[in-house]
């Protein structure tokens, strides 16, 4: 059980890497959904992995440790408000910037639209 | 009968931010102002009812009452009440500023600066470090809405790569509390230091890496290099109260590596030493060059100015890696001085920009502005005060934390970068000076001047620097004990 766990947790921390790195908001947004999985599931193994067992003292004679589950309740909350608030945010971003990429541009136009740029900013201005 | 002082700071802008959602409240700007500026003021009166009752003894408030160290605890110390206060001074001072009409730019501006103040008390005052990491969420979430505030392409832009950057952040401090978890079996401070004497060697080198990826999160926070390319453009965009508060921002970081690295784990030789010691020592030096190289090609006063935070971070670093008990005082003083003094310097930066019309605060010649003696002494303070020369308090806590620095190696490293970094400063203030006083055009400077409001808020920021000389002895003996009780405290304090 450690060994496929560990896989999953492993796998899901590379996907969401690998789209974190991506130039447009919504993959990194996946990416960081992801990360955070990897890293909810990383927090419950942090109580070790124990099958049949209740949380509760007294109720079976040995018994699994709930903090972890209750760190990572909060983890999961937290991350979905997070979560929220970014897609909210890039939403705003994709309007204000007309284009839905990290840095505000895309890359390929960085280089030889700069002059460009330079000039709406002038005019706007 | 519960002392429930600890509490206080949490409480009141938590509820006070709820208040002002409230729709009675969330029609008048007036009473919002008013509800803000008296919740500010009373956080202000309990941080110092705090910081004086720290003095006698620590308090650990149990939250539910449960015992230590099952419970959440909140844990009033020197260390954690001074930065209490400190924050609380600080935001006076900006919700005075903001009330001047900064605020009216975009909505909600008060809930959302309580409860960034609600998730910075906290950060301070918990005892936990799963609690450092909520009260990091919160602090972040209302400083993601702050940031934005008021719009704009720029800020939408600087918010997108601070939010995601920041989120990044967290999963890692989430990694980092499941090692520290997984191995030592508890996440309250005092209860971690007690049983890492216990560890196995297996089980320390998962604790480095736990301590490592710990690095990583308040190097984010503070904005080491290479993890400080959020800083300069998101500080730049943020409305000037904004950016104010956001001068504790960064020493949040300082706090956590004061706290978890030298006050927690301080004591373990085997985990400080070594590695960790040198990546101190290298992520203070280079983000040194790089705020210098920033601080140089600065184009406006508000770049120059977070740049200028970049330069304190950097210095604040070093006592980091020094770690002893006399630079973990010095870099105190140091905090205090330059969160005040950076706070003030947006703040003018902010009022210039507003005087000199279109020019704003480029460094370019434009028309004279009104008031031009007060904002050029002022100017000339705020400026003396960011170098370090005498007779400011940078001048006091630049020389604390050179003479911290004991062996020839650590003076060498320290020194150079230290005394350099204040030279940069010194020439792009001065830069900024004379480009932003001296060159105008024009003859006539516009009759419209700056409110009283803003500049009592500024006055506040730039007297301080002189408050902190007068009072410098008893408040570096104050700050030798509150260093000496962090370094103490993880193998002393007794779980109650």
């Amino acid at each position: 059980m450690e060994g496929l766990y560990a896989i999953c947790v492993g796998v899901l921390t590379s996907c969401g890497i690998y789209l974190l790195l991506r130039g447009r908001t919504f993959p990194v947004i996946l990416g960081l959904i992801m990360l955070s999985y990897a890293v909810n599931l990383f927090l419950f193994a942090s109580g070790r992995l124990n099958s049949n067992m209740a949380t509760i003292l007294g109720e079976s004679d040995t018994f699994a440790d709930p903090l972890p589950q209750a760190l990572v309740l909060t983890a999961i909350v937290i991350g979905f408000a997070m979560t929220a608030f970014m897609l909210v945010l890039s939403i705003r971003a994709y309007s204000e910037n007309g284009n839905d990429h990290v840095d505000g541009k895309p890359a390929d136009e960085r280089v030889h639209d700069s002059s460009i740029a330079a000039d709406k900013g002038g005019q706007k201005e | 009968m519960i002392n429930h002082l600890p509490i206080l700071p949490i409480l009141i802008p938590a509820l006070t931010g709820a208040l002002l959602l409230l729709p009675p409240l969330q029609r008048s700007m007036r009473h919002q102002r008013l509800l803000s500026l008296a919740a500010t003021l009373l956080t202000l009166f309990a941080a110092l009812a705090l910081y004086n009752s720290s003095g006698e003894a620590t308090t650990h408030y149990l939250l539910g009452n449960w015992e230590q160290p099952f419970g959440i605890v909140l844990v009033a110390d020197r260390l954690s009440t001074l930065l209490v206060l400190l924050t609380a001074v600080l935001s006076f001072g900006v919700v005075l500023y903001a009330n001047a009409g900064t605020d009216e730019a975009g909505s909600f501006f008060h809930p959302l600066f309580q409860y960034q103040l609600m998730g910075i008390y906290g950060a301070f005052l918990t005892g936990d470090m799963f609690n450092l990491f909520v009260f990091f969420e919160i602090l972040l979430l209302a400083s993601y809405g702050l940031l934005a505030h008021s719009g704009g392409k720029a800020r939408i832009r600087a918010s997108v790569q601070y939010v995601t950057l920041n989120l990044i952040g967290s999963a890692l401090f989430l990694v980092a509390l499941g090692l520290l978890y997984g191995t030592l079996g508890t996440l309250n401070m005092a209860d971690m230091a007690d049983r890492v004497a216990m560890m196995r060697d297996d089980q320390l080198v998962l604790l480095e890496a736990a301590l490592l990826i710990l690095v990583v999160v308040f190097g984010l926070k503070t904005a080491l290099v290479p993890l400080q390319f959020w800083l300069v453009r998101s500080y730049a965009a943020a409305t000037a109260p904004v950016a104010a508060l956001f001068a504790i921002m960064t020493k949040i970081g300082i706090y956590g590596f004061y706290r978890v690295h030298i006050g927690t784990f301080g004591h373990q030789p085997e985990l400080n030493s070594g590695p960790m010691q040198t990546l101190f020592w290298i992520m203070a030096a280079v983000t040194m060059v790089v705020a210098i190289i920033g601080v140089l090609g600065s184009k406006n006063l508000r770049t120059l100015t977070a740049n200028l935070v970049l330069i304190s971070v950097a210095t604040l670093m070093f006592t980091v890696a020094l770690g002893s008990e006399a630079a973990v005082s010095a870099g105190l003083y140091y905090l205090i001085h330059s969160t005040l003094v950076t706070a003030a310097l947006f703040l003018l930066a902010d009022i210039i920009a507003h005087k000199r019309g279109p020019a704003a605060d480029n460094f370019v010649p434009a028309r004279p502005m009104s008031q031009r003696t007060l904002i050029s002494l002022t100017f000339m303070a705020v400026a003396i005060t960011v170098v370090g020369m005498p007779p400011m308090s940078g001048f006091i806590g630049k020389t604390l934390i050179l003479v911290s620095a004991q062996s020839g190696s650590q003076q060498l490293a320290a020194w150079s970068f230290i005394l350099i970094g204040s030279l940069a400063s010194l020439i792009g203030l001065s830069r900024a000076g004379t480009s932003l006083l001296w060159h105008t055009t024009g003859s006539k400077a516009p009759a419209e001047t700056t409110s009283a409001l803003p500049i009592a808020a500024l006055m506040l920021f730039v007297l301080s620097a002189p408050v902190m000389v007068v009072l410098a002895g008893p408040l570096t003996d104050a700050l030798a004990q509150t260093a000496g009780q962090l370094l103490t405290s993880a193998t002393e304090v007794a779980l109650q």
